[in-house]
């Protein structure tokens, strides 16, 4: 197996394309994953992918043919719409945030199912491949598609790195933001419609079901390597692309397994070892700390 | 009964079941637990066919059940671990969901388990698989779902103190001695039971709607937790009737419908609910 994937990597124009391009979403989402961690607004990726299905599905039978870009916009409304949908009705009722975000989540994806099955069933023959928006299939995508995917996420890492002092400043000291005149609403929105984006670019390619994962799983396995923001952001970075990686090449060598779910495994693998072998809060490093402060009091007879 | 009237009594079934259960879960704040849950019940499905190598209702029940502990008690330890709440549920159902995926992608191809059924679910195909109960010709899925009401029924009407208690002041109930984690594993179980009855009529995804907008409608209605759980369930019948004729109108997904549905009622309400509504509130404010 190891070797056609070596096989496919090296010989078909077509896969490295498509590896190239997973790459990049996986750095997207793990550098845009670990802002919004640490912003503790994981979850909304989980909600704007999901509600991005409807999206797409609007923005097909408007168009009335598969061309990503306009499925991707309409994701894109479709996303902010979400997001803006649950602060709405956190704001103004005493709903708690958890609750809107799986009231939005589920309501949308239940729309988009119910707009995905009209169209299958008056399809006339083009099926439309739009049920690979569900789990993802990134081998399925055309040349075009991947141009679109990888450009997006191209640009998104760019400004990602552009904002990144601003950025930071936010999490970590919104106050202190404020007051040295930065303009704190148009970042956030800005962070906002960012992360959307990199959910709906990443839908491709992970499904609306399991692109939170990639939001998600990068970043947390990267807070057990460093403390730091910028090397988070980068071993998140890391970990997305690898798992992209993986995930594209063996789907690509085995028959009918989604791309998406394998991407989540991979990523799951690496959150594991990062758990368990992680150099600043792993498992074994905190039960070494433990043994050698233990051992130290020993020493000097407390 | 005719074929449809099975379709619309199990549909109300997963209303009623779904409704009483979620408004626990709001309460508690433990609606992205739902969601967790009747994701990785598909895992715990895909288990029990792979282990028992059949399809019946109750070795589902049992894996899925088993799975709904296992997530509960994955998500706790990542957290007691340092992994932020939110991140935790993120990173244990997509990942068992992933698994549940690919195993079904690789091993239980060709029979009905197929991924389409287990995101949408297929109430239409409800009323042919039927067993004989008590001299009745009844849908099995009918029949669990029936229990399954029953039992999370007679489980609130038994501990409905000790829920209200745990659910608004854990820690006055913690010092009262009540085993508060024991309640809170009841309520995931019932979770992963009521996800597992609902599989076969609205799919393991879409029973999130089911069982937090009926619980979130009644929220808006009322302060009292009893009439909370009745307005919950009503919410819930009505999304399922509602739904099920819209979705034979649109010739769509009926579950997907049932959840669309259970979105306009909550919009609704959210519109003009005498107390919570924000139509009240733009004209006290004006």
């Amino acid at each position: 197996m190891l070797q056609e994937m070596w096989h496919a990597l090296l010989h078909q124009p077509n896969t490295q394309w498509v590896v190239l391009s997973t790459m990049l979403l996986g750095i997207a989402s793990g550098v845009l994953g670990s802002f919004a961690l640490l912003k503790k607004q994981s979850l909304i990726g989980d909600a704007v992918a999901h509600a991005a299905l409807p999206g797409i599905c609007t923005a097909y039978l408007f168009i009335g043919e598969k061309q990503l870009l306009v499925l991707l916009i309409g994701a894109a409304a479709a996303g902010l719409l979400a997001t803006y949908l649950i602060q709405l009705i956190t704001m103004t009722t005493r709903i708690k945030k958890d609750t809107a975000i799986c009231m939005v989540l589920s309501v949308f994806f239940g729309m988009g199912i119910v707009l995905l099955t009209r169209i299958t069933r008056q399809a006339q023959g083009n099926k439309s491949g739009l049920d690979n928006f569900v789990f993802g299939q990134a081998a399925a995508m055309t040349r075009t598609d991947v141009y679109t995917m990888g450009g997006a996420a191209g640009i998104l890492i760019l400004i990602a790195f552009l904002l990144f002092k601003e950025w930071k400043l936010l999490i970590f000291d919104p106050g202190f933001a404020k007051n040295s005149g930065l303009s704190v609403g148009l970042l956030e929105t800005l962070f906002s419609t960012l992360l959307v984006m990199t959910v709906v670019i990443g839908i491709q390619a992970v499904g609306v079901i399991l692109m939170a994962a990639l939001l998600i799983i990068p970043s947390i396995s990267a807070r057990y390597w460093t403390d730091r923001l910028g090397s988070m952001v980068i071993i998140a970075g890391g970990i997305g692309a690898c798992s992209g990686i993986a995930g594209v090449l063996i789907s690509t060598v085995s028959t009918g397994l989604a791309t998406g779910p394998l991407i989540v495994v991979t990523a799951a693998l690496c959150f594991i070892v990062s758990f368990t072998f992680g150099r600043k809060h792993g498992l074994v490093q905190k039960l070494t700390a433990h043994r050698v402060r233990t051992e130290h009091l020993k020493e000097e007879g407390i | 009964m005719t074929y449809e009237g099975w379709i619309l009594l199990t549909a109300c079934l997963v209303g009623i079941s779904c409704g009483m259960v979620g408004c626990f879960l709001i309460v508690r704040r433990m609606a992205m637990l739902a969601d967790a849950i009747s994701h990785s019940v598909l895992l715990g499905i895909v288990l029990a066919f792979l282990i028992a190598n059949s399809l019946n209702g109750i070795y589902m029940l049992i894996g899925a059940t088993i799975i709904g502990f296992v997530t509960t008690f994955a998500i706790q330890s990542l957290h007691h671990a340092g992994v932020q709440e939110d991140a935790s549920i993120g990173i244990v159902f997509t990942t068992f969901f992933s698994i549940g995926v690919i195993l079904i992608s690789l091993f239980a191809k060709d029979v009905h388990l197929d991924v389409e059924h287990a995101l949408m679910g297929e109430i239409a195909f409800i009323p042919w698989d039927t067993q004989i109960l008590f001299g009745f010709e009844i849908p099995k899925a009918t029949a669990m779902l029936l229990g399954i009401s029953v039992f999370a029924l007679l489980i609130i009407l038994l501990f409905y103190k000790e829920w209200k208690l745990t659910s608004f002041d854990a820690a006055l109930a913690l010092t009262l001695g009540l085993p508060v984690t024991l309640i809170h594993y009841l309520l995931m179980g019932l979770v992963s039971i009521t996800a597992v009855g609902s599989f076969d009529a609205v799919g393991a995804i879409l029973v999130v709607s089911m069982l937090v907008v009926p619980g979130a409608c009644a929220y808006l209605l009322t302060d009292r937790l009893s009439a909370m759980l009745l307005y919950s369930c009503i919410f819930g019948i009505l999304s399922a009737v509602i739904g099920y004729y819209g979705a034979l109108w649109l010739d769509a997904s009926i579950s997907g419908s049932m959840s669309t549905a259970g979105g306009i009622l909550f919009l609704l309400t959210w519109m003009f609910s005498p107390r919570y509504g924000l139509l009240r509130r733009f004209f006290i404010t004006a």
